[in-house]
């Protein structure tokens, strides 16, 4: 199969879903140019009333979008940074996420929103280097974090396919990474996680380009006979419950590596769903991967020190390993 | 202006409806039969009305917080509005909404708004669509205390820079909750609108054949392709902010004799008088319509009270397009 880059998926993906269904559109700031590369060519394939170049006015086109979606189409919106998130909020929090259940389901919001550049990438600083997730997910949004080419391709299908609203997130440093990716349109289905490497030892839930990460350090402890198991939910919201305890049960000693604030982040979520649903076959306590509750930084040694990599991830997986439960106290 | 004499009736018709409806409302939150927040829209039902009267039923709006009156001005069913002010199965939002969230989207209600300004966004949404598709036009409702919600600023430009069918209205009933509209502004409101190049303009909101009449031009423009207007219907609420805001002695922003000069300016008791004095109508065909309306508004009480509850078992469902399978809301598989 043709290998092509992260970034080529998303183009891809969108240029097909546009192609097969008119009420498909996109719109976000400076996309007719497409400085990323996401819709390059797409004014010229579809006229600019489908490419809508955006004002500087998050709130007012992602409220755009929400009567749009009202009205019978299908947005796509794309956010060029992820923390433009937090501007529009209460067009997403109040409004897109509440809109279906306070109408009594009289409307349904397929809009597909497009996070470009999450996470931290080449010292961005505080403002453009989040990971806004949590938000989302508390908010009760669908969220999607592919973390190979493969995966945006059929995931951001399915987004886009979608009856709810569903942000699709890109981690930045994922861009460039080269993958398998079939021509044709194919779906991946919301809510499925995958084993991206299948090992008995230790189970490392990873997500978005952290999955990466994970395989790396996989391959290097199997030179030491280690052998993780390495899960990526790949939606966030629907979780893969079941899948997610296959894996854990798998092991019994878990690790998991996600790139968001500590607290109440989406590992907090997964940490203490393990323990209500597998406590039985947990081995060790769960090790949470996170960043701390702090802006990123902008010096790169100190961004480095704030990001989850794969020193953590060495470090925790010996942790779990080393654990030996004490025997209970039984106190008559 | 001419307004054909039928229209002129159903106006009357429709400002009475909200004006009873509304009063109905008042007596029931008293009554503890209407549970939650209700913003009663009495003393501007002739913006809702002059405004709606002059769009088609395919055309759509936004509205707010104070929304009872554009939802019946739009043709809303004041039964299923009466059930989802009571939490009932019935309403239009099968009880998730109330009174803050009513919604027909059947017949281009696009949802009355908690949050002041949100619904101008969408209402762009809204048009956008129209416009590729035809020639339907929609209406912004906001109060005053918008015109400073940056959302709508926002709109505006984005309505103006897309040639949006978008009439965005402004009801200006000089007060943001107990703020006076000339504590937080400096200018007059509609000329807000012409910085962003949008033909805009002030009008007497209680004088129902005004507002109709300056909506016609709007909506007209909006439909033939020449974008955005903005109205600014200067109008009064008689009540408060909120049902219960009576209830609070210490709560005094405005006096009493600034309410009853409004009222001197009643826009149902002036309208009335004016289809009068026009030979449009006799004393007893406008009473006949009162009664029609009192009947009405009884059976929808009825029609509430005797809806059922929703069932707590499905206060999980709409969330979602596709519910997930056996615990649909919380997002598990």
């Amino acid at each position: 199969m043709r290998q092509i880059r992260y970034l080529q998926a998303i183009q891809e993906a969108l240029y097909q879903e546009m192609q097969r269904d008119p009420r498909v559109f996109i719109l976000g700031e400076d996309i007719r140019v497409s400085m990323r590369g996401t819709t390059r060519g797409f004014v010229e394939a579809f006229g600019p009333e489908r490419v809508l170049d955006m004002p500087i006015s998050e709130a007012a086109f992602t409220g755009f979008a929400t009567g749009a979606a009202m009205a019978g189409f299908r947005p796509i919106v794309e956010y060029q940074i992820p923390s433009l998130v937090y501007v529009a909020f209460d067009q997403l929090a109040n409004q897109a996420a509440k809109m279906p259940y306070m109408l009594g389901g009289q409307v349904r919001l397929p809009i597909t929103y497009l996070v470009m550049g999450a996470g931290a990438k080449n010292n961005a600083a505080g403002q453009h280097s989040d990971n806004p997730y949590p938000f989302l997910l508390h908010a009760g949004f669908k969220v999607v974090l592919p973390s190979t080419p493969y995966d945006m391709k059929g995931l951001l299908i399915s987004a886009i396919r979608h009856d709810d609203p569903v942000f699709v997130l890109c981690p930045a440093a994922l861009y460039a990474l080269r993958g398998p990716v079939p021509e044709e349109p194919y779906t991946v289905p919301l809510g499925v996680g995958e084993v991206k490497r299948d090992g008995s030892d230790v189970t490392v839930i990873a997500t978005g380009h952290l999955v990466q990460t994970a395989l790396q350090v996989a391959e290097k402890l199997a030179e030491e006979g280690i052998q993780l198991l390495v899960w990526d939910p790949r939606t966030l919201l629907p979780l893969d419950r079941e899948g997610l305890f296959r894996v854990v049960r798998r092991t019994g000693r878990v690790v998991i590596l996600d790139d968001s604030n500590r607290t109440c982040g989406f590992a907090a979520e997964v940490a203490a769903l393990l323990a209500e649903e597998c406590f039985d076959a947990l081995r060790a306590p769960v090790q949470r991967i996170t960043r701390p509750d702090v802006p990123v930084p902008f010096s790169p040694p100190l961004e480095q020190a704030v990001l989850p990599g794969a020193a953590q991830l060495l470090q925790a997986v010996r942790r779990v390993l080393e654990w030996k439960r004490e025997p209970s106290v039984v106190v008559p | 202006m001419g307004i054909p004499r039928e229209l002129a009736l159903e106006m009357y018709r429709r400002m009475r409806l909200i004006r009873r409806f509304e009063e109905r409302v008042v007596e029931l939150v008293n009554d503890n039969e209407i549970p939650g927040i209700t913003h009663e829209y009495i003393g501007q039902e002739a913006v809702a009305v002059g405004v709606c009267a002059a769009l088609r039923p395919d055309d759509a709006i936004t509205s707010t917080h104070r929304g009872h009156g554009h939802v019946i001005a739009k043709g809303g069913d004041v039964r299923y509005m009466m059930a989802e002010l009571m939490g009932r199965e019935t309403g239009y939002n099968r009880g998730r909404g109330g009174s803050m969230h009513i919604a027909d989207v059947q017949i281009g209600v696009y949802g009355a708004n908690g949050i002041v300004g949100a619904g101008c966004p969408m209402a762009c949404g809204a048009a956008y669509v129209f416009r590729r598709q035809g020639d339907r036009v929609v209406v912004a409702f906001f109060g005053d205390g918008a015109i400073n919600q940056g959302v709508v600023h926002e709109s505006l430009n984005l309505a103006a820079i897309l040639d949006l069918p978008v009439v965005f209205v402004c009801e200006n009933n000089l007060y943001a909750i107990t703020t006076p509209i000339r504590s937080v502004t400096r200018n007059e409101l509609w000329r807000r609108a012409e910085a962003y190049g949008i033909p805009a303009r002030p009008v007497d909101g209680m004088d129902v054949e005004a507002v109709y009449g300056a909506a016609v031009e709007a909506v007209a423009r909006a439909r033939a392709g020449g974008g955005p207007s903005f109205l600014e219907c200067r109008t009064y609420r008689y009540s408060g902010h909120y049902t219960a805001e009576r209830n609070l002695p210490h709560v005094r922003y405005r006096t009493e004799e600034e309410i009853e000069q409004w009222r001197q300016r009643d826009p149902i008791r002036t309208w009335r008088q004016r289809m009068l004095e026009r030979g449009w109508a006799t004393e007893a065909e406008l009473d006949g319509i009162d009664g029609e309306i009192e009947r009405a508004l009884e059976e929808a009480v009825a029609f509430a009270r005797q809806s059922p509850w929703p069932d707590p078992a499905t206060a999980l469902e709409y969330m979602y397009a596709e519910p997930m399978e056996g615990i649909p809301a919380r997002g598990w598989r």
